[in-house]
């Protein structure tokens, strides 16, 4: 994959790609059968307050191996990047959680809506900058 | 109008139903609008939130120490499992070396969880199918688990008895021959239950072919635990990536390959044995030794990431820590197998009847404030 940066030195080999590529390198990932990652054991995305860090954690059943795909979203006003529902299903729950609780958008998503919160709930609670004078106190 | 013509509207409308979210099936609050089609289920789309209590933002406030007292309250029936996934993440990023004594008691203690907790999912698995007998044949064994609990960490249900570094205190003097008594006394009442429910025509009827997974599809959805291998996905963390003692007992991963409800629940009733045999292995071997590390009393993990996958009750559970260096988590996440087993749920019961959407969320074992956070 050109332009991925490749880090072996954490607890899990490590990719991270610009966000227009992560759609073809987990097609990639899954469909090689050197690679052959068909299990996608969590998917979530952490807040570093100037831009998104998107984490997918792949396994492999025939394998026996793990890695890590990450991939930044720097757009905060309106974060979006493409699902994986078509190449593991089992993303679909997990996009929805962080489309209710970061306010990221998935592309091509069959079925995007808030997952934990109400519909009418204002804001996005995992990011940063989140507040709620009432309950959220700090101390 | 005669009776045909009736039956003939009623099977031609579709409508939408709300299961739940107090429903005694459901194990908890959740609700379920189903696309109906006379009795036929065509769709089942899962409405949750109701107990989500916002556990990881939380933890973003909280002291690594503190966050184990909130993982209980996930899967409060894997307790023990889930508070020794914080602590390992902590000791492996601080590369603690926790002795043999410790990483024992740990995994006897995960295995009387996992008893535990399979044996409440037996008797509620009998009551939804209207056997309410499997319930008190379930409770009166269980008690006798949460009773070795109780005497060792002083809660029943969330226990807290992990501390990053080992353990809260030392096991109670009565701990080893009170497990010992339970394995032989439930030894021989483990044959009960089959006696009682797993031969039953009627739940053969209401389970075998009922709510099929594919192997395939277990993996895709991330079906873990259980329930996966029920299915044949050979998914067992204690298997494929040990911790604690695990590296060093014998047992057999449990797989059946029909992937139907009933499948699923022989992989829970062998699972039971398979406990009782790895808790014998340990429990006469436990190292003398100190029950915790000596840790610094405000406990910082360095930047990085850290995860950790641990087998709970129900499946893979996963902590992942996002560290700035602070002593509070800059993110934590919890991969919950509830929640990923929820997922599949439409594929399963579409096209079946609404008694047999009972049957597969009974066969699933749902706690719904694991899938909530």
């Amino acid at each position: 994959m050109p332009g991925a940066e490749i880090d072996t030195e954490k607890q899990f080999l490590t990719a991270t790609v610009e966000n227009g590529q992560i759609h073809d390198l987990a097609s990639f990932l899954n469909n090689t059968p050197e690679t052959c990652f068909d299990y996608l054991f969590c998917e979530s995305a952490v807040d570093y307050s100037d831009h998104f860090m998107m984490v997918y954690h792949l396994d492999s059943t025939k394998h026996r191996h793990q890695m890590v795909m990450k991939t930044k979203i720097t757009d905060r006003e309106n974060p979006s990047i493409d699902s994986m529902c078509n190449v593991w299903i089992g993303a679909e729950y997990h996009e929805r959680e962080i489309f209710d609780l970061f306010g990221i958008k998935f592309n091509n998503h069959p079925d995007l809506r808030k997952i934990f919160l109400d519909n009418d709930w204002v804001g996005f609670p995992l990011r940063k900058d989140y507040t709620d004078p009432v309950n959220i106190v700090e101390r | 109008m005669t009776e045909e013509t009736i039956t003939g509207q009623l099977e031609e409308q579709e409508f939408s139903i709300n299961m739940g979210p107090q429903h005694p099936s459901t194990h908890g609050v959740l609700r379920m609008i189903l696309k109906l089609k006379g009795e036929t289920v065509e769709e089942v789309k899962p409405q949750l939130g109701y107990i989500h209590r916002g556990i990881e933002k939380m933890c973003e406030k909280l002291t690594y120490a503190q966050t184990i007292h909130l993982t209980d309250r996930l899967d409060y029936m894997s307790a023990h499992i889930l508070n020794e996934a914080v602590c390992l993440t902590v000791e492996n990023a601080l590369e603690v070396e926790i002795p043999e004594h410790i990483q024992y008691i740990r995994t006897i203690m995960d295995e009387l969880n996992r008893i535990a907790s399979h044996q409440l999912w037996w008797s509620a698995f009998g009551m939804d199918l209207g056997a309410l007998t499997t319930f008190f044949y379930g409770l009166r064994d269980r008690e006798k688990i949460l009773d070795i609990f109780e005497e060792t960490c002083g809660a029943r249900l969330l226990l807290s008895y992990n501390v990053p570094g080992g353990l809260m205190f030392d096991i109670h003097p009565n701990f080893q021959k009170r497990v010992k008594e339970f394995i032989t006394y439930f030894r021989k009442k483990l044959p009960e239950y089959d006696a009682l429910l797993t031969g039953n025509p009627i739940l053969q009827a209401r389970t075998k072919g009922v709510g099929m997974l594919t192997r395939e599809q277990a993996i895709a959805y991330g079906v873990s635990g259980p329930s996966g291998r029920g299915s044949g996905f050979s998914c067992d963390v204690r298997k494929h990536q040990p911790y604690s003692a695990y590296s060093k007992v014998g047992f057999k991963e449990i797989l059946y390959n029909e992937g139907d409800s009933f499948a699923r629940y022989k992989v829970r009733m062998d699972e039971m044995w398979e406990s009782m045999s790895i808790i014998e292995q340990l429990i006469d071997n436990i190292p003398e030794g100190n029950h915790a590390v000596k840790m610094k009393a405000i406990i910082k993990l360095p930047a990085g990431e850290y995860y950790q996958r641990v087998e709970a009750a129900r499946g893979e559970f996963g902590v992942f820590v996002v560290s700035d260096g602070n002593k509070m988590p800059y993110r934590m996440k919890f991969r919950s197998p509830n929640f990923s087993n929820l997922a599949a749920i439409n594929t399963m019961a579409s096209g079946q009847k609404i008694a047999d959407l009972i049957a597969i969320g009974g066969s699933l074992d749902f706690v719904i404030p694991d899938m909530d956070r």
